[in-house]
């Protein structure tokens, strides 16, 4: 079995997926260039995967949002940009989760319609009601379950 | 801050809204970045070695097929961490094999008996659904405590 060197050990990677009708991913691509500070950032026809240090990366994420709050989505990547694993530039095809991506990117502007309208509204929008208050239930306790074993309960 | 498990694991839009409203996803990126980012044996493409099956017995019998519980040693963690969920219904694109489905269905049970707030929504459909979706979202994550609260 060979051994496993993982790299960009402590970094994490975002994808960040732009659904603009005022910004595409290049334009977006070279925005976030100017504002990297040592970021790696690669462009993809979605949008953009940025990698880096935890607080590098929070920060211009924050700073990606701001260019267009309400057309720009992020979320977390499991794997580094290029990964031999999961780049299609090695598997051919979509890449592994693209076409969930690709099914969920139908429904983002029914999500930019909804933050703009409730931005607008402010706090009056209508919502369903609240889900009930629970707590968070206690594990079952070791010597607990010896004595439900000891008793055979059922 | 509260940690909020998403379901779909996947979800784009679900790991963006928690985020935008100031709390933190607990998505399956997370789990497969500490994998990845572990040296080890190569175990490809997910980094799931031997190992994982037997962490999975925490969160499921030993008869349960180890794909199950390799799938839980990923999920099981992230669920125990959790301090509230958001599940959506019905979600077309959470769809898998066997060991993905019964991964999904051990999740969604295992959620629901932890006791946690959960909020569950279906995917928006049109527009008024959207915003729905969003107020419903957003009115669920003001409820839970932000950072320094908790």
């Amino acid at each position: 079995m060979a051994e496993y060197v993982p790299k960009y050990v402590g970094t994490v990677t975002k994808y960040v997926f732009v659904e603009s009708p005022m910004m595409t991913p290049g334009e977006l691509a070279l925005r976030a260039y100017e504002a990297s500070e040592g970021v790696l950032i690669k462009e993809t026809c979605f949008g953009l995967q940025v990698t880096g240090e935890p607080a590098a990366v929070d920060r211009l994420i924050e700073e990606i949002r701001s260019f267009d709050p309400t057309h720009i989505f992020i979320k977390d990547r499991g794997f580094p940009p290029g990964d031999p694993r999961r780049c299609r530039a090695n598997l051919g095809g979509a890449r592994p989760g693209y076409l969930g991506h690709e099914r969920e990117f139908r429904i983002l502007r029914y999500i930019t319609h909804g933050l703009e309208e409730l931005d607008r509204r402010g706090e009056e929008a209508e919502v369903p009601e609240e889900a009930p208050k629970r707590e968070k239930k206690p594990m079952l306790d070791i010597k607990r379950l010896q004595e439900l074993i000891e008793t055979e309960e059922p | 801050m509260a940690k909020v498990f998403i379901y779909p694991a996947t979800s784009l839009i679900l790991s963006d809204l928690v985020a935008r409203f100031g709390h933190k996803p607990l998505g399956a990126a997370l789990g497969i970045r500490e994998r990845i980012q572990t040296g080890g044996v190569d175990s490809p493409p997910l980094q799931i070695t031997p190992e994982e099956p037997k962490r999975g017995l925490k969160y499921a019998a030993v008869e349960v097929p180890s794909g199950v519980r390799g799938r839980m040693a990923i999920y099981g963690p992230l669920i125990e961490e959790a301090e509230a969920a958001i599940i959506v219904t019905e979600a077309d694109l959470a769809f898998g094999c066997m060991g993905c489905a019964r991964t999904d269905e051990l999740i969604l049970f295992s959620l629901r008996q932890s006791g946690i707030p959960i909020l569950e929504l279906k995917y928006p459909t049109n527009e008024e659904e959207g915003i729905e979706f969003v107020a419903a979202v957003r009115k669920f994550l003001a409820g839970l405590p932000k950072e320094g609260e908790a």
